[in-house]
């Protein structure tokens, strides 16, 4: 019986983090846009705006459900729903700390990947089920994307799960401190297993999973559809792409699923090739830096801490780069990445065999 | 395709390092606000928003906003009225039986505002009436931001007398054209 109120009180644990950090987010997101451009961004609600996106929810929860008369009124009201569940189960296999995942499957980040995929369904029912052609053109653009990206996606991650033998999350992250059992280089030819720190990271590994952080990173913006692969929402053109019809809560269950992938991505970034809740700090000498760092609470603030250098990034990227045009973003991804990820792949099981297996 | 790809990441990240240049100059607000001092155009980093009722550019001293109207220097002339290109002030003058004090600058005088309106709906903010007001009781304030829920509102009435007042000199000036009248007959 108490294994299911420990279950429930996991999700609710994470929905009200998710929650929370969609709140920051946003704000952190209109502060930036207002930066860049040498603009203030929000002011008036509170000091420095800062309760301007909890006035903005309020106002959302307020609104009243309207379906518009043409619409297939299952699929328009569910959409927002499986996009959001969807993403949020991804959350399920995420490790936190040593010790601490909700679920610490051995099929982790097959599963993430998989569950992610559903989104993509859920873009198609809004689109479709909103019967609005901007609604429908930008669903089926997002799904474009998402189907074309999760491919060097996939392969820039399996290049990571090929150097680390596993697929379970948590074992991938042990796999990069000072905790592993296993021998661990960096680059291939200085043993860091006691030293640790940012040197055991997978990305410093293997020279080429820095490539394949790079594709994965690319091709992860694509994924949740932010600029510059915004094509699915393009305001310019689109009105607002698959959720033109959305008011209320419907709207802000899309929002928080938009910002809830934004940060899933980065975590699966930042634990196949940052380290996920390993210090970034080595043990130098006497100074024991990395056993010092790791733990717990200390692994819960590392991964938070990469986690949201990674989303600040993806929102300076949004307010730095143009969109680009659709012949453009499949050209990058079936001409570009996806052949650098196999060749990233191919090197990867070289590596596996000639440097860490001769080491 | 690949040296275009290469291009594409060489330009982006020379992008991303401008805008997070300014995402720290964001730091510091523009402070200079005044385009007449020299070094205005020296500062122009950081965030150039000005947050406008907690923060004003300055304004020069002689500029043309919005009327106001000192009633104690007003002779009730009408020149203003007669002035103005649109029409927008209205005046109604009652004369008084004798002088009824004098303005700042010595001007004597002998009328009443029964009414002095000025329609700032329809000022053009030319500055004529200000020009030839003799006492110069109509000037121009540094006033530029007022806004009003309804239309009326925008008719500023500066005269300061009261119904009954009005009432009472009217009566008082009828009193003495009647007297004035009387007497003239008498003769």
């Amino acid at each position: 019986m108490s294994f299911y109120i420990i279950y429930i009180l996991v999700a609710i644990v994470l929905f009200t983090f998710l929650a929370g950090f969609t709140l920051f987010a946003v704000y952190a997101e209109r502060k930036v846009a207002g930066f860049v451009q040498d603009r203030l961004g929000p002011m008036e609600t509170g000091k420095f705006g800062s309760l301007q996106t909890i006035a903005d929810i309020l106002k959302l929860l307020q609104k009243e459900f309207i379906s518009p008369a043409s619409a297939d009124k299952v699929l328009f009201a569910t959409a927002p729903v499986v996009v959001f569940v969807a993403v949020y189960l991804g959350f399920a296999a995420m490790p936190w700390a040593p010790e601490l995942a909700p679920a610490a499957l051995n099929l982790g980040l097959f599963y993430v990947i998989a569950i992610i995929s559903i989104e993509a369904i859920g873009v198609l029912m809004a689109g479709w089920g909103s019967n609005n052609k901007f609604a429908l053109l930008g669903s089926l653009r997002s799904v474009a994307q998402i189907v074309s990206y999760e491919i060097p996606a996939g392969l820039a991650l399996i290049s990571a799960v090929m150097v680390t033998q596993t697929l379970d999350m948590q074992e991938i992250t042990i796999n990069q401190g000072i905790l592993t059992d296993e021998r661990l280089f960096f680059f291939g030819f200085w043993d860091v297993s006691e030293i640790g720190g940012f040197f055991a990271w997978n990305i410093f590994q293997a020279p080429h999973l820095i490539l394949a952080y790079i594709i994965y990173f690319v091709a992860s913006l694509a994924e949740c559809n932010r600029a510059p692969f915004d094509i699915p929402e393009a305001e310019s053109e689109l009105v607002s792409g698959y959720h033109t019809e959305y008011g209320g809560l419907r709207f802000a269950f899309f929002f928080l699923a938009e910002y809830c992938l934004m940060f899933l991505v980065s975590m699966i970034g930042v634990v196949l090739f940052l380290g996920g809740w390993n210090t970034p700090l080595p043990n130098i000498g006497s100074w024991k830096l990395a056993e010092w760092t790791t733990g717990m609470a200390w692994g819960i603030i590392w991964v938070l801490i990469k986690t949201l250098t990674v989303v600040g990034v993806q929102i300076l990227i949004r307010w730095t780069l143009p969109r680009l045009r659709v012949d453009q973003l499949m050209n990058l991804c079936w001409k570009v990445l996806t052949p650098t990820a196999f060749l990233c792949m191919a090197i990867s099981g070289i590596w596996r065999i000639v440097v860490m297996v001769g080491n | 395709m690949f040296k275009k790809t290469l291009h594409a990441f060489a330009t982006a990240i020379k992008g991303l390092s401008l805008t997070f240049r300014h995402l720290f100059a964001a730091r510091h607000a523009r402070k200079e606000l005044d385009i007449k001092q020299d070094n205005y155009f020296d500062k122009q980093q950081g965030v150039t928003t000005i947050q406008y009722p907690k923060q004003e550019i300055p304004i020069p001293e002689v500029a043309r906003y919005q009327l106001d109207v000192e009633m104690d220097d007003c002779i009730v002339c009408d020149l203003c009225a007669k002035a103005c290109p649109v029409d927008c002030i209205d005046i109604e003058a009652i004369k008084a039986t004798e002088a009824i004090g004098k303005t700042s600058d010595g001007s004597v005088k002998r009328l009443y505002a029964a009414k002095f309106d000025i329609d700032m709906a329809k000022c053009m903010y030319c500055g004529l009436c200000t020009v030839v007001c003799p006492t110069e009781c109509i000037t121009m304030t540094d006033n530029y931001d007022r806004s009003f829920s309804s239309l009326s509102e925008l008719v500023y009435q500066f005269s300061e007398m009261s119904e009954k007042e009005i009432e009472e000199k009217r009566e008082e000036l009828a009193r003495f054209q009647a007297e004035k009248e009387a007497a003239k007959r008498k003769i």
